[in-house]
């Protein structure tokens, strides 16, 4: 009888594995192939063209001694300390006021988020404009009558990154407050009515209730928005174009810069490595919890 | 080739069949004949691996070893619209997208029947389960009940001998299912086919099956008729699983009173004698099941303590109840159930229940003498929880 | 403000309280009227310059409304804008956004869909661990795959070419969409699957007749998602395009930041709201699909 053997394995399901060859392909030549390409090429000497030339670490060394580079880093941490507190901050709140049942919810939640629905090429031209020293708030403020006002972050090179931040935090904060409102939304409404039976005042209940059910939804958010703050790239690009001098400079240019203007691929693939050991560093212990536990068979 | 016993009469053979994840055995060498034109039930609580079976009969699962044969074909390794079935889920599964028409031409369409085929086979299904005016409708728009019944009709026109039913009354409400129960078995009286149904509701085997098998751990702990499988549950997960309200049991002891054997525990006596079955040797522990409806709870008399009369006239527990000579119990909750009551009491330091008349007369806390119809209770080994 | 409706029906009775302008409202809706005109100044800042004539926006305030409307800089930003030596505005780069956008959503979309509905409902032995990479993949930062892309490109002459956009596109739209898509499908019920089966549905039948029909709303979050991600690039743009090839994105931000001429503000501000023209409408069309899609979608940061 046919059918009496088991067929052979390569066999069985073959439209899904054929359809599925987009999918592998880019799974394993771009992401992973891609990616260990560009670690390898790392440790090379490249210039104009990557070159198989190994020279060990002497890119990183460079790297690390590079003060472009390090200013890179300083300004990605400013910048990703900063937005991740004030957007939880604003964005948790916000969802907070939205979830009181009010009226026009659905159109404070719109306002809210029209933002993340603009690029950040859109969104740096319209801040740059609105913190144009000459035309924008400084000279508002100073028209009114207080002369000495300054508020000029995007060309002070100490502030600029605030600046920065000011206008990525109006872009993406509506994200974080829709992520969290779902969360809030997944609350049962018994635990509302229990602690309201229990005379605890909303805000307790909020601290010690609802903020400890949500954390799935906070470190799922975390890291969403950390992934997203290491690429951190247009915004820059759009709002000062990495100035007044490289003072706005982040990684992700930094890379650019090196890869396709400075003809120094070694130097450019060293530095993107680097941007892939930090994402690594928050996604690897994240996935750990959140799939490492649930491994079955 | 594996020789099946009687292929002739096997309607699906399941052999040695095996699934198992990794390290994790869902069923482990499970064999199963069902004979031709009969009506199995799988039974048993969620997770014991019936659905489980099912799928695999169906194809629907790929297994890991053994086989399975279906009309004396070995249809291990075929696709589930090859080997001669038709299966009906618990949740429907109608295709939202389609009318009634359309959801039971699909398959027919699939296997490349023609049209005028198709048009006769929706025609007899729809006439059998009176579903001719909701041929149009989309299954949005029907009830529950109407639902399943079209979704009956789409295993009932693929003309096949085997029907599979993955819990299909679940998702219904108490009144539609037994209405519908009473349909399935109409059309298996009238068809005649073999089918294959998978429940945990106790209530829809007993009353569909020819035969249950009661399933846990993905091991089949009992196959056997309807009758058997509740007055000889062969361990005591089928005493317990099967009967409600369930049947109680008691830890004790064999003991001997005037050459009889007897059950003891806590100082109670009851008389074995007329158990139906080996009653091992003295001082064995045992486990005693007894089925609310054949303990029976009578008034303390003055004196010899009888059951009998009083308000234990209920049930075979009146004539066959042996238990007299001590086997004093305190009510401890009544709970009226309409055409009877439910007692529970204290005998011996173990819960028991008993069914009673609703007008039983009992408070909680009062006394009572027990008697035990022993001719229909199971006893079993403490240890292996087999029936004795 | 907060509440007319009920604060017109409330009389005063008893102790009640007059619920809709306690101060626990007026706190909370001051509050939120606040935040949103924060929200919605930039917006109105960027209306109200694009329809200003230079000499108005170099004597007054950039809140100000305007007191002469001239659609002057939109038309100028559309059709004369220059970048570079090319000064044919951004009707370029916006036909350059459609001709990237339309193909790169519609094969990425069909691509992601079907393999998301392979990994939900045909799992083969492996099928998990390639989705890992992929889904590890969305993480990635896009600098490490530069590169390489460049090279691949090349190898099969793409490389500066909108179809070659369009090949990236797809291919880092693939995680998430695969995500979303697989999730979408793992969710309709199993038995609706096997009933398809039993059937005598094969891969193809069940995804053109029984899921596809069934999925209409998570294609239209998948074309929101997509439409909005690929119209707002701009790393790829200017990665993988040539001046003539750039996205609409890349092009406005070359106008507006170029250093040569006289800035034109109102020009600058009348090009940035036509870029985030797109975005922004279908944005406000699709209302709750859109926030569907981001929950999804924010993946992709």
């Amino acid at each position: 009888m046919a059918s009496d053997t088991r067929p052979r394995r390569p066999f069985r399901n073959l439209s899904a594995k054929i359809a599925s060859i987009p999918m592998i392909v880019t799974a394993v030549c771009v992401f992973l192939g891609g990616t260990l390409w560009t670690v390898v090429y790392s440790f090379t000497n490249s210039k104009l063209l990557p070159r198989l030339n190994f020279v060990g670490l002497d890119q990183y060394d460079r790297l690390w001694s590079t003060p472009r580079w390090l200013v890179s880093i300083e300004n990605l941490a400013i910048y990703g300390v900063l937005s991740l507190i004030f957007s939880f901050v604003i964005g948790f709140l916000l969802a907070a006021l939205l979830d009181q049942k009010i009226r026009f919810e659905n159109t404070f939640r719109t306002i809210f988020l029209y933002p993340f629905a603009l690029s950040f090429i859109v969104t740096g031209l319209v801040w740059q404009w609105i913190l144009n020293p000459d035309f924008g708030v400084q000279n508002i403020v100073r028209s009114l009558g207080w002369e000495s006002f300054t508020f000029n972050p995007l060309y002070d090179a100490n502030l600029v990154m605030y600046g920065i931040v000011l206008a990525g935090l109006w872009q993406g904060t509506g994200l974080i407050m829709c992520l969290m409102l779902a969360g809030l939304r997944g609350i049962d409404e018994d635990i509302w009515k229990a602690a309201r039976v229990d005379g605890i005042p909303t805000w307790k209940t909020y601290l010690y209730v609802v903020i400890p059910m949500l954390r799935p939804v906070f470190v799922t958010t975390l890291v969403i928005v950390m992934a997203g703050i290491v690429k951190l790239y247009d915004l820059v690009v759009a709002m000062t174009s990495g100035g007044p001098g490289n003072a706005s400079e982040v990684p992700a240019k930094y890379v650019y810069e090196f890869m396709f203007r400075a003809q120094n691929l070694g130097q450019g693939f060293a530095a993107s490595t680097m941007m892939l050991l930090t994402v690594a560093i928050i996604i690897i212990p994240w996935a750990y919890l959140e799939f490492g536990g649930r491994r079955r068979g | 080739m594996n020789q099946m016993t009687n292929p002739a009469a096997t309607s699906v053979a399941v052999k040695d069949l095996r699934l198992a994840y990794g390290s994790l055995t869902i069923l482990d060498d499970l064999s199963l004949d069902i004979g031709e034109g009969e009506f199995i039930v799988l039974l048993g609580p969620s997770g014991c691996g019936k659905s489980t079976l099912l799928n695999c009969i169906a194809g629907l699962l790929d297994i890991t070893d053994g086989q399975i044969w279906i009309k004396g074909r070995n249809v291990t390794w075929e696709e589930p619209k090859d080997r001669g079935i038709g299966m009906v889920f618990q949740s429907y599964a109608l295709y939202p997208q389609m009318t009634v028409r359309g959801n039971l031409a699909f398959g027919l369409k699939n296997a490349g029947l023609p049209r005028g085929e198709i048009d006769k086979r929706i025609a007899r299904a729809a006439e059998i389960l009176q579903i001719q005016p909701l041929l149009d409708r989309k299954p949005a728009a029907l009830s529950g009940g109407q639902r399943q019944r079209v979704a009956i009709g789409r295993a009932l026109v693929r003309d096949v001998d085997v029907f599979l039913f993955d819990e299909p009354l679940s998702n219904l409400d108490a009144k539609l299912r037994s209405e519908l129960r009473v349909e399935i078995k109409r059309l298996h009286q009238q068809l005649r086919n073999t089918m294959i149904y998978v429940t945990h509701d106790q209530i829809e085997a007993l009353t569909l099956a020819d035969r249950i098998a009661v399933m846990r751990g993905g091991i089949i702990q009992q196959l056997a008729d309807p009758k058997t499988i509740y007055n000889k549950p062969a361990n005591l997960f089928v005493a317990g699983f099967i009967g409600s309200p369930a049947m109680t049991f008691l830890k004790g002891q064999i003991g001997e009173r005037d050459g009889v054997r007897t059950f003891e525990a806590g100082g109670s006596t009851i008389a074995l004698d007329q158990y139906r079955g080996e009653v091992p040797a003295r001082g064995t522990a045992v486990i005693l099941g007894v089925r609310p409806e054949h303990v029976a709870a009578g008034h303390v008399a003055a004196g010899h303590g009888a059951a009998g009369h009083g308000a234990a006239g209920h049930g075979a527990a009146g004539h066959g109840a042996t238990g007299a000579g001590g086997a004093a119990a305190k009510v401890e909750i009544d709970e009226p159930m309409g055409s009877d009551s439910l007692l529970w009491l204290r005998f011996a330091g173990q819960a028991l229940s008993a069914r009673a008349p609703a007008e039983h007369g009992f408070k909680a806390g009062d006394a009572v003498s027990l008697g035990f119809d022993i001719s229909k209770a199971s006893l079993f080994d403490t240890e292996t929880e087999q029936r004795l | 403000m907060a509440d007319p409706v009920a604060a017109g029906r409330a009389e005063p009775r008893g102790t009640r309280p007059r619920r809709a302008l306690s101060r626990r409202n007026v706190m909370l809706y001051g509050v939120l009227i606040v935040v949103a005109l924060y929200y919605l100044l930039p917006l109105y800042v960027m209306v109200v310059t694009s329809l200003k004539g230079m000499p108005e926006i170099r004597l007054g305030n950039i809140f100000s409304p305007p007191m002469e409307i001239t659609f002057e800089p939109w038309v100028k930003a559309w059709s004369e804008a220059c970048t570079g030596l090319n000064c044919d505005g951004l009707s370029r780069g916006f036909w350059n956004s459609v001709r990237i956008t339309v193909p790169s959503v519609v094969l990425s979309i069909a691509i992601a869909s079907v393999n998301g509905y392979a990994l939900a409902n045909w799992r083969f032995r492996g099928s998990e661990v390639f989705f890992a990479i992929l889904i590890f993949g969305a993480f990635i930062p896009y600098q490490v795959m530069l590169y390489p892309i460049v090279i691949m490109l090349r190898e099969i002459g793409l490389y500066g070419t909108l179809s070659g956009l369009v090949l990236v596109h797809t291919i880092f739209g693939m995680p998430i969409l695969t995500l979303l898509f697989r999730n979408y499908f793992a969710s309709v019920p199993e038995e609706l699957f096997k009933a398809a089966r039993v059937d005598g549905a094969g891969f193809w039948g069940i995804y053109f007749k029984i899921m596809l029909p069934m999925s209409l709303p998570i294609f239209v979050v998948a074309i929101i998602l997509q439409v909005t991600g690929i119209w707002n690039d701009f790393l790829f743009g200017v990665v993988y395009t040539k001046p003539d090839t750039y996205p609409m994105t890349v092009q406005l931000n070359n106008i507006v930041n170029s250093v040569q001429g006289v800035k034109e503000y109102n020009v600058n501000m009348a090009a940035t709201i036509i870029t985030g023209l797109v975005p922004l409408v279908i944005y406000f069309i699709s209302g709750k699909l859109f926030v569907r899609g981001i929950a999804a979608g924010a993946v992709k940061g």
